[in-house]
């Protein structure tokens, strides 16, 4: 399968929201190409026929009663916010240039 | 005297100083402030604890040893392991002690709630002793991708203790924690069982609940026991088991008669019970002192009366590659919330605009290591358009394959039996630049989380003085089955040595740290 370029590298990065600096996107181009050679034999035996399994144990439908539960105060919540306002999380711009 | 009764405390079983708690012939406090005296002693050397919770500790030890001395019926109600001291995986958060889960991110972060299972030790009042070191997010096999130092290996301080949860591991071979609690989600419990001597067991999923454990790949993590003796195991998986609405992953009934398992397996009498060899788990790849442990070990079930059967799992060839796309996929969405706005970590960027993107972009870059960006960016990559059916959808498909090959194994055989891991503990270090060496550490315990089913590893001897692991699988749901198989095989092979192991590990000697090269 293919191998992943410092481009694709970027920008997964990017999608991940990591900043990463030269140095750490050449080192990781090169792990993450031998990583992707060693796992793509998956496909190898993946046939159309075989279902999906994303749970190992299946449980469906866990509901519960709609009813209130035990929930965190306000100030619980916010004990532990790198920045607040009042009753709000404290954030810098949403978008870019204003 | 005085230093020889503290030396026996620590040295105890949790269900041996259980007994002794109950008898009267021991306070809880004495037996708290044996364990923080060990860590104080040793800690600096192994660097097992983030954090020592010696307060708490003690003052419910205090409380214990209170409610039996008035004796009545509060004193009757107590929990079987009421006032044992136990340390906790800091992955699993608590209030009162900082969570960290060993990554920058979490620094000086506080849990305003408990974990499930901590809320079960603190209502049967087993003193927590602290909050034990691991891989950053639990990521690794060597507890050297910690953001606060590596812990080392009780039995040689230059190895790793296994990964991700070696600080449990290492602060219960070093007798400074008869009981402590781990997560395995592709061997964090059994593989530093395996290198440190000591006994641990990943239950069926959900048998435990892993609501408050810090989540790392939803569908193959599980809560699970660390401890010196399979007994001890069984006593704390009954504690921390069953349902839990909180949980919608736990399973809706109690995984029963695991102490009565231990307790059966015990006598050593196996006859009748049909022992699966899986062909694929071992031979090459395995190291030959490993593979000689677990020949020995094979012989001794088959005198204990158990029946060697060989059976074959054709797919687990496939199963390292599928964890290493299911894993990170899962991780690349779990670790999402880590961004700088709600809690944890927030680094602004240096220069240029101030953006909430680039506040995460900046908070990610300083909170996370290496290897938490490795499998960040490979789950990215699994999961992007294009390439999400061959690798992620494939990986699923896998993960069906390696459940029929277990289920057609477990017609043949009633336990599966494996090396815990195919290598003893390798140096701190070696595997530094190489992210796929560590990874193969995991060969044999990965395909238990893929598949849902019960594991467990006991100490099966040593190769280079180091310890050997040996792993029994059972069918979901048949955690007994393990408990009886691994009780078993501790007593023959106890018998046959006429010690148990962990008792011949060194004294632990801070002068033999090799240098950093």
């Amino acid at each position: 399968m293919s191998a992943i370029s410092r481009e694709d590298l970027v920008h997964l990065a990017q999608l991940a929201h990591i900043e990463m600096s030269g140095a750490e996107l050449d080192k990781m181009t090169g792990e993450l190409g031998v990583i992707v050679d060693a796992i793509a034999s998956v496909s190898e035996v993946a046939s159309s026929d075989i279902p999906a399994t994303s749970h190992p144990i299946p449980l469906t439908n866990v509901l519960r009663e709609d009813v209130v539960g035990q929930t965190l105060s306000i100030d619980e919540v916010l004990l532990n916010a790198p920045d607040s306002d009042s009753d709000r999380f404290r954030v810098p711009a949403i978008l870019d240039g204003e | 005297m005085v230093n020889n009764s503290v030396s026996d405390l620590i040295r105890l079983s949790a269900t041996a100083l259980a007994a002794k708690l109950r008898a009267g012939e021991v306070t809880s406090v004495a037996a708290v402030q044996a364990h923080l005296d060990r860590i104080a002693e040793v800690d600096g050397a192994l660097n097992a604890f983030l954090h020592v919770n010696a307060e708490e500790a003690l003052a419910v030890a205090a409380e214990v040893d209170a409610i039996r001395a008035a004796g009545g019926a509060e004193a009757e109600a107590l929990h079987p392991l009421a006032g044992v001291p136990i340390a906790i995986k800091d992955l699993i958060v608590t209030k009162g002690q900082p969570t960290t889960a060993a990554s920058k991110m979490l620094e000086g972060w506080m849990s305003p709630y408990d974990a499930t299972v901590i809320e079960k030790i603190r209502a049967a009042k087993l003193p927590m002793l602290g909050k034990t070191n691991l891989d950053e997010f639990a990521m690794g096999s060597s507890t050297e991708h910690s953001a606060y130092g590596v812990t080392r290996n009780p039995w040689n301080l230059n190895r790793i203790p296994g990964g991700s949860g070696g600080g449990s591991a290492a602060a219960v071979a070093s007798f400074e924690a008869p009981l402590a609690l781990g997560t395995d989600t592709g061997g964090s419990i059994r593989q530093p069982g395996a290198v440190t001597g000591t006994v641990g067991v990943k239950p069926t999923y959900g048998g435990v609940s892993r609501y408050g454990a810090i989540a790392m790949a939803s569908s193959l993590d599980q809560i699970g026991p660390v401890s010196r003796t399979v007994l001890d195991s069984a006593y704390l998986q009954e504690l921390i088991g069953g349902h839990d609405p909180k949980d919608s992953t736990s399973l809706p009934k109690t995984l029963e008669g695991l102490v009565a398992a231990a307790e059966a397996g015990a006598t050593g009498d196996l006859k009748g019970l049909r022992v699966g060899v899986v062909k694929e788990l071992q031979g090459e790849g395995y190291q030959a002192g490993v593979q000689a442990r677990f020949e020995e070990s094979l012989e001794l079930l088959k005198g204990a009366g158990a029946q060697i059967v060989e059976v074959s799992c054709p797919n687990l060839k496939y199963a390292l590659g599928a964890y290493y796309l299911i894993m990170p996929s899962e991780v690349s969405s779990n670790l999402a919330k880590f961004d700088g706005v709600r809690f944890g970590k927030r680094v602004l960027p240096e220069s240029g605009p101030m953006t909430i993107e680039r506040v995460m972009g900046s908070t990610r870059a300083a909170g996370f290591g290496d290897e938490v960006k490795r499998r960040i960016i490979l789950g990215t990559y699994a999961l992007s358009a294009g390439y999400y059916d061959a690798y992620y959808g494939s990986a699923q498909k896998v993960r069906t394959l390696i459940q029929r090959d277990f289920a057609a194994a477990f017609e043949q055989a009633d336990v599966l039996v494996s090396p815990t891991a195919p290598t003893v503990a390798f140096e701190l270090g070696e595997n530094d630049n190489d992210p796929l060496a560590m990874y193969l550490n995991d060969v044999a315990t990965i395909p238990a989380n893929l598949a849902g089913i019960p594991g467990i590893t006991v100490p099966g001897g040593l190769s280079e003085d180091l310890p050997v692991g040996i792993q029994f699988l059972a069918p979901a749901f048949e955690d007994a089955r393990v408990y009886r198989a691994g009780a078993a095989l501790e007593a023959l092979l106890e018998k046959s040595w006429g010690h148990t192991l962990i008792s011949q590990a060194p004294a632990i000697d801070s002068a033999s740290i090799a240098p950093k090269a």
